[in-house]
C-alpha cells in the first residue's frame, strides 16, 4: 500500500517540474516586456532593470537560475511591486486564502454530508427530495452569481452582514465562506447519498441489522465508513477547485487573499508573480490529490488489496 | 440497422422523463433564439442611449437597460450565441481529442495504452484554471483560443470513459465471433464496437456542455473571457455585480437565464444517460 504512494509520489516530482518549465517558457512568449506599461524610459534604465531582474541573460540561463533558486523556496523578485519578492507576497495571502478554504470546507462536509446521508437514510420522502433539489441548484448556480445575490439579500437589502471584507468587521467571513462552500456542500450531499445507499445495501450492514443494532448505530458506526469513500476522494479534486473559487470570491468581496492577488497579476502582467503562483498553486493541487488518494487507500481495505 | 431497437427504446424512455423533456424544450427555445437573434432582438446590442441610462423594465425595453442605455433583452440574446457557441464548440473539440484518444487507446491495448493513459494522469494532475488563466493573459483574449483551452482541458476525462468503454466491449463475446469469423478490424471496429459506445460520449458530451459554459462564464467574469462590444453571460453577470446595488435587474436577469440553461443541460443530460444506461441509475 505505501508502495503505491510512493509511487504516486514519484509522479508528482516529474509533474511538477513540466508545470514549471511550461509556465517559465509560456511566460517568456508573451508579447512586451513587464516594463511596457510603464512610462517612457530612458534605455540605460531599462538596461538596469533588465540587468536587476536577471532578463538580459540567455533564457536558458535564466531558466536555470529560476530553477536553482525555486529549489530553494524563493520565486524571485516582483516585477510590479519592486522591492518585495514573490515568496513573501504568497506568504502574505495565503493564511486569508486558507482560512477561507477552511471554513469553506468545513461548512461543505457538515452541511453536505448530514443531508447527503439524511436522504440516503430517508430515502424517498421529503428529506431526500428537498434537499437533494436545493443541492441541484447548488451545483447549477455558480459561485459567482451565489456571491453577489447573498450581498443583494444579506448585506444590501437585510443589511445584517457586511457586504465585503475580511476579519475587519463582525460576521464579514459569513458570506465568503457560504459562498465558496455552497457548491461543494451541494457535490459532497449527491455523493454522500449515493455512497450510503449503496453501502447500506451490502451484506455486512444487513448482518448488522440483524444482530439487532439500532438504526442509528447501523448508520454511524457501520455504513458510515465505506458509504463516506466517494466524498474522501472527492476531497483532493474539490481543494483544486476551491483555488479556482477562491478568485472569484476573493475578487467579489475585496478579501486579501492569494486568489486576488493572481488576478491582480494577471492583469497587471506581473509576470513573475503569475509564475510564482501558478507553480505554488500547481504543487498544492499535487500535493492534495496525493493526499485525499493515501485516504482512500487507508479507509478502504479493498483498493489496498488490489494494488 | 438492427440496433434500430436500443435507440427507439431510449428515445421512449427518454420522452417519459418530464424534467428531461422540459429541459428538452427550453434548450431547443434557447438555441432558436440564439440562432434567430437578429429578428428576434428588440434594440441593438450594441446601440448606446446614454441619455437614457439604466431603466427598470418596461414595455419598451421588456428587460430595462444597462447604465449606458443598452437593452437588457437583446444583450441577453446575443449573449446567448457568445455561450452557447463556447459551449458546443469546446465541447466539440474535447470530443474529437477524447474520443480519438480514448479508442486507440482502448482498441490496441498494451504499451501504446499504458503509455498514452500515463499521459492523461499526469495532465490530469495539472491546475488547468490557472493554466487557462496563464494563457488567455499571455495570448490576450482570443475567444479562439478560449475554445481550444477549454477543449483541451476537458478531453481528459472523456478518454477516460471511451477508452474503459471501447476496452470492456472488445472482451464480449459478439466481438470475439466477429473476429473468429474474419472480419477485418476496421469493419469489426465500426460496426461492432463504434456503435455501441456512442451512449456514453453522447451522455457525457451533454454533461460537459454546462461545464465549458460555466467555465467560460467564470473567466469572463474575472475580466479574462470575451471581450466587449461582444458579451457573453458571464460578462453581463461581471456587469451586473457592479451595478446591483441600485439597478438590480442588470444580475437577476442575465443570472436567471444562465442557471436555468445549466439546469436545463444538467437536467436533460441526467435524462439521456438514464435512458441509454438504465442500469446505471443517476448517483
Amino acid at each position: 500500500m505505501l508502495s503505491i504512494f510512493f509511487r504516486r509520489l514519484l509522479i508528482a516530482v516529474p509533474v511538477i517540474i513540466i508545470v514549471t518549465t511550461i509556465t517559465f517558457f509560456l511566460i517568456r512568449l508573451a508579447p512586451g516586456g513587464p516594463f511596457d506599461a510603464d512610462k517612457v524610459v530612458p534605455p540605460e534604465v531599462l538596461k538596469n532593470l533588465n540587468a536587476t531582474y536577471n532578463l538580459d541573460a540567455p533564457v536558458l540561463v535564466q531558466y536555470k537560475d529560476y530553477m536553482i533558486n525555486l529549489a530553494q523556496g524563493d520565486f524571485g523578485p516582483s516585477f510590479r511591486y519592486p522591492g518585495r519578492s514573490v515568496t513573501e507576497m504568497i506568504f502574505t495571502g495565503l493564511p486569508t486564502t486558507f482560512e477561507l478554504a477552511f471554513y469553506a470546507i468545513l461548512i461543505a462536509i457538515f452541511i453536505g454530508i448530514l443531508s447527503g446521508v439524511t436522504a440516503a437514510v430517508k430515502r424517498n420522502t421529503s428529506l431526500d427530495y428537498i434537499p437533494m433539489t436545493i443541492a441541484m441548484i447548488g451545483i447549477c448556480m455558480p459561485t459567482f452569481l451565489l456571491g453577489p445575490i447573498l450581498v443583494l439579500i444579506f448585506g444590501i437589502y437585510l443589511e445584517v452582514l457586511p457586504v465585503s471584507g475580511w476579519g475587519s468587521l463582525p460576521g464579514d467571513k459569513i458570506l465568503p465562506s457560504i459562498t465558496l462552500g455552497a457548491a461543494y456542500a451541494a457535490y459532497i450531499a449527491r455523493l454522500s447519498r449515493g455512497g450510503m445507499l449503496e453501502t447500506l445495501n451490502q451484506d455486512y450492514i444487513r448482518t448488522a441489522r440483524a444482530k439487532g443494532l439500532s438504526e442509528f448505530r447501523v448508520v454511524f458506526n457501520h455504513a458510515l465508513r465505506g458509504g463516506l469513500i466517494p466524498v474522501v476522494s472527492f476531497l483532493g479534486p474539490a481543494m483544486a477547485g476551491l483555488i479556482g473559487g477562491s478568485f472569484v470570491v476573493e475578487t467579489i468581496f475585496q478579501i486579501p487573499g492569494l486568489g486576488r492577488f493572481y488576478v491582480e497579476a494577471a492583469f497587471n502582467r506581473d509576470y513573475t508573480m503569475i509564475l510564482g503562483t501558478t507553480i505554488f498553486f500547481s504543487v498544492l493541487i499535487i500535493l492534495f490529490n496525493l493526499l485525499s488518494d493515501l485516504m482512500v487507500l487507508l479507509m478502504n481495505p479493498q483498493a489496498r488489496d488490489n494494488t | 440497422m438492427q440496433n434500430n431497437s436500443l435507440w427507439s427504446d431510449a428515445l421512449r424512455r427518454l420522452l417519459a422523463n418530464r424534467a428531461a423533456m422540459i429541459s428538452a424544450v427550453i434548450l431547443t427555445l434557447l438555441i432558436l433564439s440564439a440562432i434567430f437573434a437578429p429578428f428576434i432582438a428588440t434594440h441593438s446590442y450594441a446601440y448606446q442611449n446614454l441619455s437614457l441610462g439604466a431603466t427598470a423594465p418596461s414595455a419598451e425595453h421588456f428587460l430595462g437597460t444597462d447604465t449606458l442605455g443598452r437593452d437588457l433583452f437583446s444583450r441577453i440574446l446575443y449573449g446567448a450565441r457568445v455561450s452557447l457557441m463556447v459551449g458546443f464548440v469546446a465541447t466539440f473539440v474535447a470530443l474529437i481529442i477524447g474520443v480519438t484518444w480514448g479508442i486507440i487507446a482502448g482498441y490496441y491495448g498494451g504499451r501504446i495504452d499504458s503509455i498514452m493513459m500515463r499521459i492523461v494522469d499526469i495532465l490530469y494532475g495539472l491546475p488547468f484554471v490557472i493554466f487557462i488563466i496563464l494563457l488567455m493573459v499571455i495570448f490576450g483574449r482570443n475567444i479562439w483560443l478560449l475554445f481550444a483551452a477549454i477543449g483541451a482541458v476537458e478531453w481528459l476525462t472523456m478518454a477516460r470513459i471511451v477508452r474503459a468503454q471501447v476496452i470492456t466491449i472488445k472482451g464480449l463475446e459478439y466481438v470475439q465471433a466477429a473476429q473468429a469469423l474474419g472480419v477485418p478490424n476496421n469493419r469489426l471496429f465500426i460496426r461492432h464496437i463504434f456503435p455501441n459506445i456512442l451512449g456514453p460520449i453522447a451522455v457525457y458530451a451533454t454533461l460537459t456542455i454546462p461545464q465549458v459554459m460555466l467555465l467560460e462564464a467564470f473567466l469572463s467574469f474575472l475580466g479574462l473571457g470575451v471581450q466587449p462590444p461582444m458579451s457573453s453571460w458571464g460578462t453581463l453577470i461581471r456587469y451586473g455585480v457592479e451595478s446591483m446595488e441600485e439597478y438590480s435587474w442588470l444580475l437577476i436577469f442575465p443570472g436567471l437565464t444562465f442557471t436555468i440553461t445549466l439546469f436545463a443541460l444538467n437536467f436533460f443530460g441526467d435524462g439521456l444517460r438514464d435512458a441509454l444506461d438504465p442500469k446505471i441509475s443517476s448517483d
